[in-house]
């Protein structure tokens, strides 16, 4: 991990040198031995640029999304803001095999962030996802549509206040019984 | 019916009190923008739009191109030339009914006369919410979930579990469970692999295999089922280590099944990879490059058919995959018939990890003796009354976990499958996450498909060897 822990200070010159961790632009906390950055919505795009193309995280393995409604207090750089949403990237770098987790938080008003998309096609069906189950738009992404759910369906299942086993079940254009 | 486009970009409407601030507002007489494409293929948004109404990138990504960009390379919608006019072309469906798409996957395909052009796979026919569900089951009752998503690899999704739920407990399982949990998650993968070369061969015409591989398989499941009880779906790899010890005369029954399956991989070989029409199906059909395969976040055999010899039991050992020998088997072409012959040859290698286990497997306790995690033995619920409540508060309330978050990957057969875990301190999870690799590979289909034929398709369908329950979970 020797090339993860060098700081990239390019964007914050004027940091005192004992100030919190910082990698590729974003704070660093540790969570059970992984790292995790928290850029903001503005830098999330560079971040992950700065990463894959200066460090080698070549691939996003993973995209998805968490709804704090019900716990707006976590474990965040005391700098950052706590959203309801936080759009979660994991990414994984092969040599040195590494991992790196990306946590964006993102507000319930303009629930949007930027698509990784154009840095890593492979995010296509899961940013399709979290659009589809959480309501939070990628800007940038080719084809928002929803993936999981059908169509007309009216919410996004995976949000706290989405009550469960109130909404009957939805079949196009189902006939009455009798 | 109203398109989901609508809700995420909202127009612009006008209050009626308000004063237009300029004339410039759109004409009235002006029908309304709609979208056509509906109408055209099918019936929405989800599914394959005309040329025309997909953004450039995306159909260039279709084709492959788009994966090796430079940033800051402007894209001309007239890069995308297609040699037949999209009046000469006509878009079907493939499934979700359909006898070769491994479950309710449905693939709608532009074709050429018989040459695929553009292909989408439309999923969520078999989405059952099972994230949603875990959020309402304790810890305990995880695994029963997860355990059904990918339910050709069921302990690889409970392994995955348990191991996120460890790693925010910051226990560590003894030794003995974490062998048998190599053993069943090797032996997972030999009757995975097996029931992907029953269901290629149907596939692509070689029927036969489709009996032999379930005959092989059925090998697996029965072992399984004197392990855990059942078939499918067992439950078994569970937080802090595995449900039961193995069963008394174990050695013997993994002994038959490893005198057994060797013969009969030799005999599909000589069924399939000596077969020159099977290699003249499979070979040079549905190649993807490196490049493209990690750009879409491919894992497992597909991305290891490619050359990249990437496999996270080697790479980011877990478990005691580091205290085994095997080889990372790789392809040089990335077609189906490399993805065919390393599921071959991993069902050797996994084969040579089992030996290695049957020698190595340490004596000790199957799961680990913390009370507030485990539930004390049988035996000692009849004489013990604390032993007792011990047993029924753990099955109603479950244990705590304490808040956090956590993602663990492992290599199922089919790539890698993650968990992502976040815990409140409770003893329900607060959010868990799969990332499910079968969901992941199947973005690679429309590069595979592109300008091969139809029956190339169903050869491209089959190499993925998708599980839709954990594509949809």
């Amino acid at each position: 991990m020797a090339d993860a822990e060098a700081p990239e200070e390019a964007g914050s010159p004027n940091e005192p040198a004992p100030g919190p961790e910082r990698h590729a632009g974003a704070l660093v906390t540790w969570s059970h031995g992984q790292e995790v950055l928290h850029p903001t919505r503005e830098t999330y795009v560079e971040t992950a640029r700065v990463l894959k193309e200066d460090e080698g995280f070549g691939m996003c393995s993973d995209v998805t999304a968490v709804d704090y409604l019900q716990r707006p207090l976590r474990d965040l750089p005391p700098d950052v803001t706590p959203e309801r949403f936080e759009v979660v990237a994991n990414l994984l770098a092969m040599d040195p095999p590494r991992r790196i987790r990306l946590r964006v938080q993102v507000a319930e008003a303009d629930p949007c962030v930027d698509s990784l998309w154009h840095l890593y096609p492979g995010v296509e069906a899961a940013e399709r996802e979290v659009f589809d189950l959480f309501g939070v738009r990628f800007d940038g992404h080719p084809d928002l549509t929803r993936i999981l759910m059908p169509e007309d369906w009216e919410g996004h299942p995976l949000r706290k206040d989405y009550a469960i086993g109130r909404i009957p079940v939805q079949f196009k254009a189902a006939p009455p019984t009798r | 019916m109203t398109s989901i486009d609508q809700t995420h970009t909202p127009e612009q409407t006008q209050t009626p009190g308000q004063t237009p601030a300029d004339d410039t507002q759109p004409d009235e007489t002006q029908p309304v923008e709609t979208w056509t494409g509906a109408a055209e293929t099918s019936e929405g948004s989800q599914e394959l739009a005309l040329r025309g109404e997909t953004e450039p990138m995306a159909l260039l990504l279709e084709r492959g191109a788009v994966l090796r960009l430079p940033e800051g390379v402007a894209m001309d919608p007239g890069d995308v030339d297609y040699e037949t006019s999209e009046d000469e072309t006509m878009i079907i469906n493939l499934g979700p009914q359909h006898p070769s798409t491994h479950g309710v996957l449905r693939l709608m395909v532009e074709l050429d006369g018989e040459t695929v052009l553009r292909t989408k796979p439309v999923i969520g026919y078999l989405h059952t919410g099972m994230e949603k569900t875990a959020e309402d089951l304790m810890f305990v009752q995880g695994g029963t979930n997860v355990t059904r998503m990918d339910y050709l690899s069921p302990f690889a999704n409970e392994c995955v579990f348990s191991m996120a739920v460890e790693k925010l407990l910051d226990i560590e399982v003894p030794e003995r469970a974490v062998w048998i949990r190599m053993l069943m998650l090797e032996l997972n993968r030999i009757s995975s692999h097996l029931l992907f070369l029953a269901s290629n061969g149907l596939d692509m015409g070689a029927t036969s295999m489709m009996m032999y591989g379930w005959r092989e398989r059925e090998l697996l499941l029965a072992f399984f089922e004197r392990v855990t009880g059942l078939r499918m779906n067992h439950n078994y790899i569970r937080p802090g280590g595995v449900a039961a010890d193995l069963p008394d005369d174990w050695q013997s029954d993994i002994g038959d099944i490893l005198d057994v399956l060797p013969g009969r991989l030799d005999e599909f070989d000589a069924l399939f990879t000596n077969q020159p029409i099977w290699r003249q199906r499979s070979e040079g059909v549905g190649i993807i490059t490196q490049e493209q395969a990690l750009a879409l976040s491919t894992t497992g055999p597909i991305l290891r058919s490619t050359g990249v010899a990437w496999d996270l039991r080697a790479d980011m050992p877990y478990l005691a995959y580091d205290q085994v020998a095997f080889d990372v088997i790789t392809g040089t072409v990335g077609d189906v018939f490399d993805r065919y012959a390393i599921r071959l040859n991993e069902v050797r290698e996994s084969m040579r990890i089992v030996h290695q286990i049957l020698e190595k497997l340490p004596k000790g306790d199957y799961r680990i003796q913390d009370a507030k995690i485990t539930p004390p033995p049988r035996s000692r619920i009849d004489e013990s009354m604390e032993a007792l409540i011990h047993h029924f508060k753990l099955f109603t309330e479950g244990f705590q976990v304490p808040a956090g978050e956590v993602y663990v990957a492992i290599e199922s057969p089919r790539g890698e499958v993650g968990c992502y875990l976040v815990s409140d301190g409770g003893s329900k999870p607060y959010r868990m996450h799969f990332r499910a690799p079968s969901f992941y590979n199947l973005q690679t289909l429309p590069v595979m498909m592109h300008g091969g034929l139809i029956a190339d398709a169903i050869a491209c369908i089959s190499s993925v060897d998708p599980v839709l329950g954990d594509v949809d979970r």
